[in-house]
């Protein structure tokens, strides 16, 4: 009797369409490929030319940096880390929900992930993109960024010191981007080959032919590229964990009230992938729209997202919890200060609340399936919370900074017109790799969906025959 | 032309995975050797009925991943403790507490490097000729089309009792395709 409920709970479970209907191995690859052999839309280039602007601005503002120096930002003593430090937090954060998705869902063998996975992995990597802008153009003179990595010049006669966390910072943040794209990358090939193979001009034929090269799907091919997948998932899980941990350490080694804290790193993980999911779920509730994929990326995968934001926010709160507690149970006077009058009742005050109302209220609706499963609602939230999630950088980092041990040095944080145009600049930097990547590439991992929609036959073959043997019947399927 | 052309196989097209594999466990229970199977997705078991020996993968990344992590201990300890010593905070010149970070960060690099370029290396890719894409539906096999070529290579090759072999164990369309 128990078989049967754990079978039968089994097939209640496999019922949550991950792929809604019954489309067949070439609908999934017409739905998939069609995206990007049609005909160029108007609409294409009038978002390329917004976002492309947006870009553009972003550009002028870094050529307007590095022409006159980095007084033009906001940033001056006592606040000398400002908006650069908090958008390079906030944009590798959003990172981590494609890697999350693309290997600890692999991990632990959640099939949900294989719709969304090649448009949340594109993400992670435009995301680390615009992170990896700041940190190249704070440095102060952005031609001698090379600097930051330890390759033999003639004009550094001395090396980097590996003492510091900011550079462990500079090898966890290239490492990932790097392991992120060949990860991206590997996934990319058999659908690339399905591009190849369906091209109508030579131009693509030659683009796709080369992209994917050669790719031939043979059984030799999938063996080793299984493991090369399996393995990759198993070194991107530390990976991402490491990524968000180390960044945490640039703030948690150093011995500022508010920032010396061993909390850091599970706190700024979390943090990270509430972030990121937010954005997945953004850029998915417009995404499968637009391309009229809502029969591959299901109400459940959505749902799923959601579910994981209103854990991971609950997580956060719980780590916002954690900080007021330890600041009073420590009796630090200096530590107290930061959390009870800087961040909640300071100058700062008016970001405080915004942050927990964002991040740890506003999930809070998604314990309800109605809300969670309403699309303008999730829409709205998620927005939401990346909104929240950029407070909580600014947060840490301001509030721990503008009031110094000594009064007459304490200060207030203004972002400059720079500061904030170079933000926005960065989601059009965002936007325009996003709009390329889904007009050109597979928006949907084709060969894994594919191969998903089997694994699922199988299983319900077998879930059939065992809950009908357990009822005393004859399988459904012995005849197969 | 006089000039013979060599062949490649004789190609059995399948529509599911479940029939590809009959074919396959029939064929290796026949006695064919020289096989490939080609598919737009992994079918789980293949390669066991195939009798292929498992991905070499996971040893070459084990090396590269050691690899990574020397390189990460010789850098920090030679850069900070030998070629420029420089006292910051009265810390060590080199300890392994605070050189952990870059040490895992260089594993995993030199790890997933190999992982990748490796994977491409053992499939012989990057390769933009190969004798399989002169199968006329070629392209079905990266869509939904599910195919079993038995190689002229095999010690038992005879182009007749192939093709009726595949056609016997279902296939929906045989064709002998040329190097």
């Amino acid at each position: 009797m128990a078989q049967l409920s754990h079978d039968q709970e089994l097939k209640n479970a496999l019922s949550a369409p991950l792929v809604d209907g019954t489309p067949s191995y070439h609908d999934v690859t017409e739905a998939v490929s069609i995206i990007s052999e049609v005909k160029t839309h108007r609409n294409w280039y009038i978002a390329l030319a917004i976002t492309g602007s947006i870009t553009g601005m972003m550009g002028l503002m870094i050529a307007y940096l590095i022409v006159t120096g980095v007084g033009v930002w906001g940033n001056n003593q006592p606040v000398g880390w400002g908006w650069d430090i908090t958008n390079f937090v906030f944009w590798i954060g959003i990172g981590h929900a494609g890697t999350l998705i693309s290997a600890i869902l692999f991990l632990f063998r959640q099939k949900w992930r294989t719709s969304i996975n090649r448009f949340a992995e594109a993400m992670t990597l435009f995301a680390v993109a615009c992170a990896a802008i700041y940190p190249g153009i704070h440095v102060g003179r952005p031609w001698r960024a090379y600097w930051l990595f330890p390759i033999p010049n003639e004009f550094l006669d001395m090396w980097q010191n590996f003492r510091s966390p900011l550079l462990w910072d500079v090898f966890a943040v290239s490492t990932y981007g790097t392991v992120s794209a060949l990860f991206w990358y590997v996934g990319l090939v058999p659908d690339l080959a399905t591009f190849r193979d369906r091209a109508k001009t030579k131009a693509r034929q030659m683009a796709f032919g080369i992209a994917s090269l050669g790719w031939r799907g043979s059984a030799t091919h999938w063996k080793n590229y299984e493991k090369a997948y399996m393995i990759l998932a198993g070194l991107s899980t530390p990976l991402v964990l490491s990524v968000h941990t180390i960044v945490s350490f640039d703030f948690a080694t150093s011995i500022l009230p508010g920032w010396h804290t061993t909390i850091f790193p599970p706190y700024f993980v979390a943090g990270a992938i509430f972030s990121g999911f937010a954005m997945v779920v953004t850029l998915m509730v417009i995404a499968r729209w637009i391309y009229k994929v809502e029969h591959l990326v299901t109400m459940t995968h959505l749902e799923n997202m959601n579910k994981v934001i209103l854990a991971t926010g609950t997580i956060v709160g719980y780590a916002y919890a954690t900080e007021f507690f330890t600041a009073w149970y420590s009796g630090n006077p200096y530590e107290s200060y930061v959390f009870f009058v800087s961040r909640a009742t300071g100058p700062y005050w008016w970001a405080y609340w915004s942050m927990v109302s964002c991040n740890v209220l506003a999930p809070q609706f998604f314990w309800f399936k109605k809300l969670r499963t309403n699309l303008p609602f999730m829409f709205v939230i998620s927005i939401i919370v990346n909104i929240g999630m950029w407070f909580e950088r600014f947060v840490i980092i301001a509030t721990s900074l503008h009031r110094d041990y000594l009064p007459s040095s304490w200060g207030y944080f203004r972002p400059t017109f720079v500061d904030i145009c170079t933000f926005i600049g960065t989601f059009g930097l965002f936007l325009t790799l996003f709009v390329f990547f889904t007009r050109f590439l597979p928006i949907i991992a084709i060969s894994e969906v594919k191969g998903m929609m089997a694994a699922n036959e199988h299983e319900k073959h077998y879930l059939d025959d065992a809950v009908a043997a357990s009822q005393g019947k004859q399988p459904v399927g012995a005849a197969h | 032309m006089a000039e013979k052309t060599k062949i490649h196989g004789m190609v059995g097209d399948f529509s599911s995975p479940d029939r590809l594999m009959d074919a396959v466990k029939a064929a290796r229970k026949a006695g064919y050797t020289k096989m490939e199977a080609y598919t737009p997705f992994p079918i789980h078991g293949i390669d066991d009925a195939m009798g292929a020996k498992p991905s070499i993968l996971g040893y070459l990344v084990i090396c590269g991943g050691a690899l990574g992590l020397t390189i990460a201990i010789l850098l920090q300890w030679w850069t900070g403790a030998v070629a420029y010593p420089l006292v910051i905070s009265g810390k060590p010149f080199f300890a392994f507490e605070f050189a952990v970070p870059i040490m895992f960060e260089l594993t995993v690099l030199l790890s997933a490097f190999v992982a990748v370029f490796g994977m491409f290396a053992l499939n012989g890719l990057p390769r933009f000729y190969h004798p399989m894409m002169n199968y006329s539906s070629f392209e079905g096999i990266t869509d939904d089309r599910f195919v079993l070529v038995i190689e002229a290579g095999d010690r038992d090759f005879d182009a007749a009792a192939v093709k009726s072999f595949l056609e016997a164990h279902g296939a929906d369309k045989t064709e002998l395709v040329e190097e």
